[in-house]
């Protein structure tokens, strides 16, 4: 038995009973118990808002001192002047998804959970050996290519305007969406190195050359590029994911790959396609929201309208052209459930009534 | 996922870059740092597919302990002087937080290598993760704790409070200026790696001996996501090392960086842990003593001085001054002496000290009672309204300090107080790096070379400024610091929650208040020579 008579006495912290519970002790403000300092959206504050508000301070709301630091050619903080469009309150706007810390880990694990899980028992069925060759190579450079798209706009779109926006609730938002791209970008790459190591014809280095020289993806790469080169915060989230997404984005994944698929053979790639699917159904309901508050807003609806008008007119050909110039992938698989116009009809519909919602003209463009 | 499979599935991970022909990403936030001759620098690696489910794993342990926290009655046993002081640091380090977050992108602009742009995107989900669990203990305190008043204004209070804005410069020195002075030196090698060691580590440590085991449930599950943090940080580092070029500005930094943050969070945090504790074993260790371990030994001896075999000045004076505050100039006591003369503008309570508090410091800090036991037996005198004004403003040896106008904490030692005139404007400062700070570092010109990037002070910097010439009921109000009777007084100088113990505005009326500032700028060259030697002779009139 062991001796403990001479180990060295212990130094512990007493612990007191200090009756410190909430109702302990009427006494004034002793029942004050919700943030104070700003208005919730309902008549309770929601978890969201409550570790969301006012965690970024404004000048124009309690910030008294202003921001302490600038920049060497101008204010630092969160100037309004980083983007062109206007709010009389940029504050009204709260993530439709209420994102905070709990729902990014429970809802992304989920994710990895489902494409986890899919992967394993794709490995374990041998489910790629029945792909035929078309399809194998329709995945290798296309899927390889599209990744390139989702990992360029998480680092330089999205992360990038999280920096930029006046309120926290804007910034968060958009901190998740570039989560959300990130995930999905890497969920692709890490795809297409089990397709590497299937024992199946797939040259797992093929989407490099594809995605920077083959002619059918360079005018994707060029709009993608030229988004990160964007500036005004505003403009780069409109120019991705109102207009990018609805017709590179959605066409691609949703109109094309979704459609087709099943009828090559593969249940795998939807399953992760899906997953990117859902993230932008998500991030595009907080942009939606963001850019509705901004043309509804009664001070500078007006003039905003004008300015995503104009951001239209750039980019909407852009986009439409490098919608365009995938046309030949459609013809690349075996089996061919749909053509590129009907796919192309979808996602402009799609975005005609996204564009309905934010009440903003129709381009011409989607027409011809 | 293996060792080897997590390497192999970086690598693949890593092909997701390319260069572009077409357009290049906008550079919205410059440098003055060039990595044209940078040798890329792998991070820590890191992969969402592991990452989510990590992290999941980690908060569902703290939404665990929290539940658990209020099944069993934790707030039966939490020492209010704590929790306290709770209302300010919680009200703050979420900012800090989330402005991490958003100084991702600048390091992100700034340094040409895709392997550490992935690190420091999944720093940014990281601090959003952090910015959000801390509003939520917050959120948790305010329901259940005794005392609500003062969580219930959080953040509205840390953006009209002075301590407020000497915490936020933990924010807003991370996005605003120099790319790299910002989120790579200033945020990442100084204040993660060096001291959310006191602020994530060493302070719970003392929250759980005051019966508060939710603050480290908390915050040592932020902690764990910081070696990630310290990783991308010292990459980025090495990479600028390597341009002779960068070597003036990145000793400029580290000078600034380090005594800023050693300004403003050793004011903070050893206050807390100093002066908001009831733990008076005399083993236990000091601030200063957790200060040697966490700060000195484990960032300066393991961290810094390696940094000399790449040529690099590292400011060991600047560290040793910053000991020597500690321990010798009483940095910590001073501080929280001035956050307990300005009780009144608080929104928490400051408790009294007793014979037992006494001792300790004694203990620990020999000559504590010959230089503060008088005073802290005044504020104890003083701690209830009716017979006498708040402390400030009754004669009890202290003179309200000047504050520095680079890191805002107070001109506490004040034979050390540097008075100039910069921008036409008299200012204070409460040492001479404080002085460089503004009047050479954070200027478009440095050492002769054009640094436009860099940062400029900006703001209101004196708090006092705002409030000059009114009367502090009028300021209370004004602040919101008043609770829901209209009339009591969030901030207390004691814990006392009978209401007729407690202050109101009517009690604190009748003190005007006065910018120490804008006086010493109406002043003559005469008055403000007369007045500077008084100050720097701790407020003794010189013969």
């Amino acid at each position: 038995m062991a001796d403990i008579t001479d180990q060295k006495t212990r130094s512990f912290p007493k612990i007191e009973f200090t009756d410190s519970e909430a109702g302990a002790l009427d006494f004034p403000s002793s029942k004050s118990r919700t943030y104070n300092y700003y208005k919730p959206a309902k008549l309770r504050a929601t978890m969201y808002e409550d570790v969301t508000v006012d965690v970024q301070p404004d000048p124009d709301r309690h910030l008294t001192q202003g921001w302490i630091y600038g920049f060497g050619d101008g204010p630092g903080g969160y100037p309004k002047e980083w983007t062109k469009a206007q709010s009389s309150n940029w504050h009204s706007f709260l993530d439709p998804n209420e994102e905070w810390e709990q729902t990014i880990y429970r809802n992304n694990s989920a994710v990895v959970r489902q494409v986890s899980l899919c992967l394993e028992n794709a490995r374990r069925a041998r489910a790629y050996e029945s792909w035929n060759h078309a399809w194998v190579v329709f995945i290798q450079r296309n899927l390889g290519a599209w990744m390139h798209a989702e990992n360029g706009i998480a680092l330089h779109v999205f992360t990038s305007i999280q920096r930029s926006a006046p309120t926290n609730m804007i910034n968060n938002a958009v901190a998740v969406a570039a989560a959300h791209k990130m995930r999905f970008a890497q969920d692709l790459a890490l795809f297409n190195l089990d397709l590497s190591e299937a024992g199946i014809d797939f040259d797992g280095a093929a989407h490099r050359d594809v995605w920077q020289n083959a002619p059918e993806w360079q005018p994707t790469r060029r709009t993608v590029e030229e988004l990160t080169a964007v500036g005004d915060w505003g403009e780069l989230l409109f120019a991705t994911n109102i207009v990018f997404e609805q017709l590179v984005g959605q066409l691609f994944r949703s109109e094309l790959v979704m459609q087709i698929a099943a009828r090559n053979g593969d249940y795998i790639t939807p399953t992760l396609v899906g997953t990117g699917e859902n993230d932008y159904a998500r991030d595009l309901a907080a942009s939606r929201s963001l850019f509705q508050l901004l043309v509804r807003d009664e001070e500078h609806g007006a003039a905003n309208k004008e300015l995503f008008g104009q951001w239209l007119s750039v980019w909407v050909p852009k986009c439409l052209a490098a919608a365009q110039a995938l046309q030949p992938i459609w013809s690349q698989p075996a089996e061919k459930p749909v053509t590129f116009a009907t796919s192309l009809d979808a996602a402009k519909d799609k975005f005609r009534t996204l564009l309905e919602d934010l009440e903003l003209d129709i381009p011409k463009e989607l027409d011809q | 996922m293996s060792r080897q499979s997590l390497t192999k599935a970086h690598a693949k991970i890593s092909e997701l870059t390319w260069e572009p022909t077409f357009a290049t990403p906008a550079t919205r936030f410059g440098t003055d740092y060039t990595f044209e001759k940078a040798p890329k620098k792998d991070p820590l690696k890191q992969i969402m597919r592991s990452y989510f489910p990590m992290e999941e794993e980690k908060d569902n342990r703290v939404f665990g302990a929290m539940d658990g926290a209020v099944r069993g009655n934790m707030f039966r046993q939490v020492q209010q002087r704590w929790l306290e002081w709770q209302k300010l640091f919680l009200s703050i380090i979420p900012f800090p937080e989330i402005s991490a977050a958003r100084a991702m992108p600048m390091a992100i602009d700034a340094v040409p290598n895709p392997e550490i742009h992935n690190g420091l995107a999944v720093q940014m989900i990281d601090e959003v993760r952090h910015s959000t669990i801390q509003m939520n203990l917050k959120k948790l305190y305010m329901n259940q704790y005794i005392d609500p008043a003062g969580f219930d204004m959080t953040e509205k209070a840390f953006a009209n409070n002075y301590a407020g804005t000497i915490g936020r410069q933990f924010g807003e020195g991370f996005i605003t200026g120099d790319a790299i002075t910002a989120a790579n030196v200033y945020l990442t090698v100084v204040a993660e790696t060096a001291f959310t060691n006191t602020l994530f580590v060493a302070m719970p440590d003392e929250a759980a001996a005051n019966g508060d085991y939710l603050l480290p449930t908390v915050f040592h599950s932020v902690q764990s996501d910081e070696s990630r943090h310290i990783s991308n940080g010292y990459s980025i580092l090495l990479m600028a090392l390597a341009d002779e070029r960068n070597r003036p500005l990145l000793e400029r930094d580290l000078r600034y960086a380090w005594w800023n943050n050693h300004c403003v969070v050793d004011a903070a945090i050893g206050t807390f842990i100093e002066y908001g504790t009831k733990d008076r074993r005399k083993d236990r260790e000091s601030y200063a003593e957790m200060w040697r371990r966490w700060i000195y030994d484990d960032y300066y001896r393991s961290y810094l001085l390696p940094l000399e075999k790449y040529g690099l000045t590292i400011p060991h004076d600047l560290v040793e001054e910053a000991w020597n505050r500690i321990t010798n100039k009483g940095y910590v006591h001073e501080v929280a002496r001035f956050f307990a003369t300005g009780w009144p503008v608080n929104y928490w309570r400051i408790d009294t000290m007793t014979d037992t508090d006494f001792e300790w410091f004694e203990e620990k800090y020999p000559g504590w009672y010959s230089k503060y036991g008088k005073w802290w037996e005044n504020y104890n005198r003083l701690a209830y309204p009716g017979r006498n004004k708040p402390i400030a403003f009754e004669d009890v040896g202290y003179q309200y300090p000047h504050r520095c106008w680079t890191c805002m904490v107070p001109a506490l030692i004040r034979e050390d107080m540097v008075v100039e005139k910069v921008d036409d404007q008299w200012r204070t400062y409460c040492s001479e790096t404080c002085y460089w700070t503004d009047a050479v570092a954070f200027r478009s010109e440095y050492e002769g070379r054009e640094t436009p990037n860099m940062g400029r002070l900006t703001g209101f910097r004196e708090w006092e400024t705002l409030h000059h010439d009114k009367d502090l009921a009028d300021i209370v109000k004004d602040l919101g610091y008043v609770r829901d009777d209209g009339k009591t007084l969030i901030g207390q100088p004691h814990l006392d929650l009978d209401p007729k113990k407690m202050w109101t505005l009517d009690d604190v009326r009748g003190n005007r208040f006065m910018s120490p500032n804008v006086l010493l700028n109406q002043m003559s060259d005469a008055e403000r020579e007369a007045h500077v030697a008084e100050y720097r002779a701790n407020g003794t009139k010189v013969a």
